[in-house]
């Protein structure tokens, strides 16, 4: 039986540009980027070189560290073009696709009932798909040698504007439900869900609790403070739905399938509806939702709190399926903060007024509504957004301090930057907490290797 | 030298319009709220008490001399140009090192001293010499704030840094019965005439027409801003409201003052404790000062550990020190440096819960 867990912190920004719940087009793209940025902690090494010929599923890049950790082709086709950075850091392995979907000899279907823990992780590192699986603390590349004390999924994002996985996924059930029978044989598995109703309700072999609240309800990471804080020594996996799906129908159909439906969404984006996409899609396909010229505009990969500024240059990330298309701010508000009602601005401080007007939704750019400040507001403005047993103030100044043993604390392994994302939405001292936490997680791994 | 005027420009620039910097990283999206909105709604909220001061100015210095007429507009006027030299120099003083140390530092100027600035000529007696004045500020803001790294990163509260350097360094100006009230040599007083605050009476005979009712509405002698009860409560208002300022802690202290002062009626001693809570700084301390969120406590719990004590020592004080009358510029000070002890202990003792919790689990 499912246990409802209410979450009163957070807060549902009011943007405006949710995506509409229809599919507007299919977008199959004649080049896909093969991208190891998207994987934290994964140090690539190349399989291919320019010319060679790929298949659907095809090993693209290794990791370093454990060669069996694969990333692979999303496409059939060639390989166009090595994409390189400072240093020569590999940015992305550019495929011309053939349109084909030709899927190369994975490890096949198998039945995860017949199989063990270890037969199921091989299945997983030979199909491509481990590095969709992220391991805390740190939320880092997760390491097949250790067993984990449970995985967690979230089947829903409360991010604003964040894809509506009832859309997405919702007639997946078979695959996700396959990819937690196989999952469950390396730990138990956990699943969060919206509500009772949800299409992803009725699954089964997992441990199910359900979470209402404002975001971020939704982030694993909360919903894993909640059901079993991670603690000095434990391990937890999680992933993203998608993945869970398609590690599913690796199972079922042996395919490699990471196509989902994504949401093309935010103020500034015309008609917002979704797109079937792959990850690596150039961004550029969706020159319909921006109108052709993304000057002035920010193109999103990922959600508007915690996703990458790609451009319209860049591409789909690789575990996003959300695209945020909003206007930059770069002009300046004459007595901005002066005037007594800001009709234009939400805030949630009671210092404006946007608390009398609650069913508006607003056209926000990305302007910082200020300059960077020390902390001067008290842990308490912070934590009523952060519906996890921890002090935001004290774990942000650790970090900023680099006291590993104030971090570890003050809850450094609950967290991963995209939770504390609305801390940083609703700072007026306008400090990036999102990075600062980055930063301590980074030096928590540089102690800590 | 560009780079150091960079932050003066800056603070006036900001001032008038919010600038089209955008956010780099992290959340695409940020909410419209800055330290500039807030510090300038805790100005406000500062407001009626402000304004009722310089009222009361007038209408005391007129009172010594005899006339007790309401005179809404001309006592204003008067206790306006009394008052306005002290802000001149507060602010000047202040904002100026601000200015200074922003440059230094090259950050742009924090928006703190705004609220400080608004406090300082409130607490302190109307006829404090400007040079003093100036002295205290120079010292509150070096040594109280800058030193520490600024805005954000000091101990205690720089306004009542300002009115502790100005009561250690200058107690004859800073106490007695000749400080509350302005007036000018060579002016006849009426018979009888006492410029004591009630406060400093106590229980004494010596009430000169003052009632419960005075002490609300704030006729009284006393620092410019701490007189009127019903102002500082509208300012409370403003500062609950908004969430600047927290509610707990106000609570906190007046439930610290009722108890010592109840029980020190209990035994016979002091002036009812209810009277207490209207009478010298005690409201306007704790609506103001005590919840400054930068030397307040941090934590909920400790908001009311921090209030209560802070309630609690304004009234000891003022129970047991014969020399001076009031309590509360001390009581916040303690309060303040005790606030991160407080926090430590409330964090600590969560945190092992938490952890054996999650061990039980």
């Amino acid at each position: 039986m499912s246990k409802t867990i209410v979450l009163k912190k957070g807060l549902d920004i009011p943007v405006a540009g949710a995506a509409e719940l229809r599919l507007s087009k299919t977008v199959s793209p004649d080049i896909v980027a093969v991208q190891p940025g998207g994987f934290k902690g994964f140090s690539p090494r190349l399989l291919v070189k320019e010319g060679d010929r790929v298949l659907c599923g095809s090993p693209v890049l290794a990791d370093k560290a454990n060669p069996a950790i694969l990333v692979v082709s999303p496409v059939s086709g060639t390989v166009k073009e090595i994409v390189r950075g400072e240093k020569r850091k590999l940015l992305a392995v550019l495929v011309q696709a053939d349109g084909k979907r030709e899927q190369a000899k994975g490890p096949g279907a198998q039945k995860p009932a017949e199989l063990d823990a270890a037969q199921v992780k091989e299945h997983i590192l030979a199909s491509g798909l481990w590095p969709f699986i992220v391991q805390r603390p740190y939320g880092i590349l997760a390491d097949p040698a250790v067993t984990p004390k449970a995985v967690f999924v979230s089947t829903f994002s409360s991010a604003p504007l964040a894809a509506d996985t009832e859309f997405t996924l919702g007639d997946r059930c078979g695959d996700i439900q396959a990819g937690i029978d196989a999952l469950a044989k390396i730990a138990p598995v956990h699943i969060g869900l919206k509500s009772d109703e949800s299409a992803f309700a009725k699954l089964q072999n997992a441990e199910k609790h359900i979470f209402k609240g404002k975001h971020p309800a939704g982030n694993v990471g909360v919903q894993i403070a909640a059901v079993s804080p991670i603690l000095k020594g434990d391990t937890v996996w999680t992933l993203p739905l998608f993945a869970l799906a398609a590690i599913g129908k690796s199972f079922l159909k042996g395919e490699y399938d990471v196509r989902r439906k994504v949401a093309v969404a935010g103020p500034a984006a015309i008609e917002p509806a979704y797109v079937e996409m792959l990850p690596g899609t150039p961004l550029s396909a969706l020159a319909a939702f921006y109108g052709g010229n993304a000057e002035g505009l920010r193109i999103v990969s990922g959600d508007l709190l915690s996703g990458v500024t790609a451009g319209a240059e860049g591409y789909l990330g690789t575990a996003h399926d959300t695209v945020s298309i909003i206007k930059e701010g770069t002009e300046p508000e004459l007595f901005g903060w002066a005037k007594p009602i800001r009709w234009g601005q939400f805030s949630t401080d009671h210092g404006y007024f946007s608390w009398l007007t609650p069913w508006r939704k607003y056209d926000m750019d990305t302007n910082l509504h200020g300059g960077p400040r020390a902390f001067v507001m008290n842990d308490a403005y912070y934590a009523k957004v952060l519906p996890m047993d921890i002090y935001p103030i004290y774990l942000l100044k650790a970090c900023l301090a680099g006291d590993i043993e104030k971090m570890e604390k003050f809850g450094i392994y609950e967290v991963l930057p995209e939770d504390l994302a609305l801390c940083e939405y609703i700072d007026p001292s306008k400090n990036y907490i999102q990075e600062i936490i980055a930063k301590g997680i980074d030096l928590m791994l540089k102690e800590m290797a | 030298m560009k780079k150091f005027w960079h932050a003066t420009v800056d603070a006036f620039q900001t001032f008038l319009k919010v600038p089209g910097t955008v956010a780099l990283k992290g959340a695409h999206l940020r909410d419209a709220i800055d330290l500039k909105r807030i510090m300038i709604i805790a100005v406000i909220a500062v407001g009626p008490a402000a304004l009722f001061g310089m009222w009361n100015v007038g209408y005391q210095h007129n009172l010594a001399l005899g006339d007790g007429r309401l005179q809404i507009l001309a006592n204003f006027w008067q206790g306006f140009l009394q008052v306005l030299p002290l802000y001149v120099v507060a602010y000047a003083v202040g904002l100026a090192i601000e200015f200074f140390s922003a440059g230094l530092r090259n950050e742009e100027v924090n928006e703190g001293y705004l609220m400080s600035g608004m406090l300082i000529p409130m607490i302190v007696p109307v006829d404090v010499p400007l040079w003093m004045l100036a002295v205290a500020v120079a010292f509150a803001v070096i040594f109280g704030k800058e030193v520490f790294g600024g805005t954000g990163m000091n101990i205690w509260n720089p306004a009542l840094l300002t009115r502790a350097f100005l009561f250690f360094s200058y107690p004859t100006e800073m106490s007695g019965s000749d400080c509350w009230i302005h007036l000018k040599e060579g002016e006849t007083l009426v018979d009888g005439f006492t410029g004591a605050t009630p406060l400093a009476l106590g229980d004494s005979a010596a009430h000169y027409s003052t009632s419960v009712w005075s002490y609300i509405i704030g006729t009284i002698p006393g620092s410019v801003g701490e007189t009127s009860v019903i102002a500082i409560l509208l300012g409370a208002f403003i500062l609950i409201w908004t969430g600047v300022a927290s509610w707990k802690i106000m609570t906190g202290s007046v439930l610290g003052a009722l108890f010592v002062g109840g029980l020190a009626n209990l035994f016979g001693v002091g002036i009812p404790c209810w009277e207490q809570l209207l009478l010298g700084g005690f409201a306007f301390g704790t609506v103001f000062m005590a919840t400054d969120p930068v030397t307040s406590a941090q934590t909920e719990t400790g908001k009311w550990i921090y209030g209560i004590l802070i309630g609690a020592l304004c009234i000891t004080v003022r129970l047991f020190n014969p020399g001076y009358a009031e309590g509360m510029m001390l009581a916040i000070l303690l309060g303040n440096t005790f606030a991160p002890v407080i926090d430590h202990c409330v964090v600590s003792v969560h945190i092992n819960r938490k952890n054996k919790k999650a061990l039980a689990l």
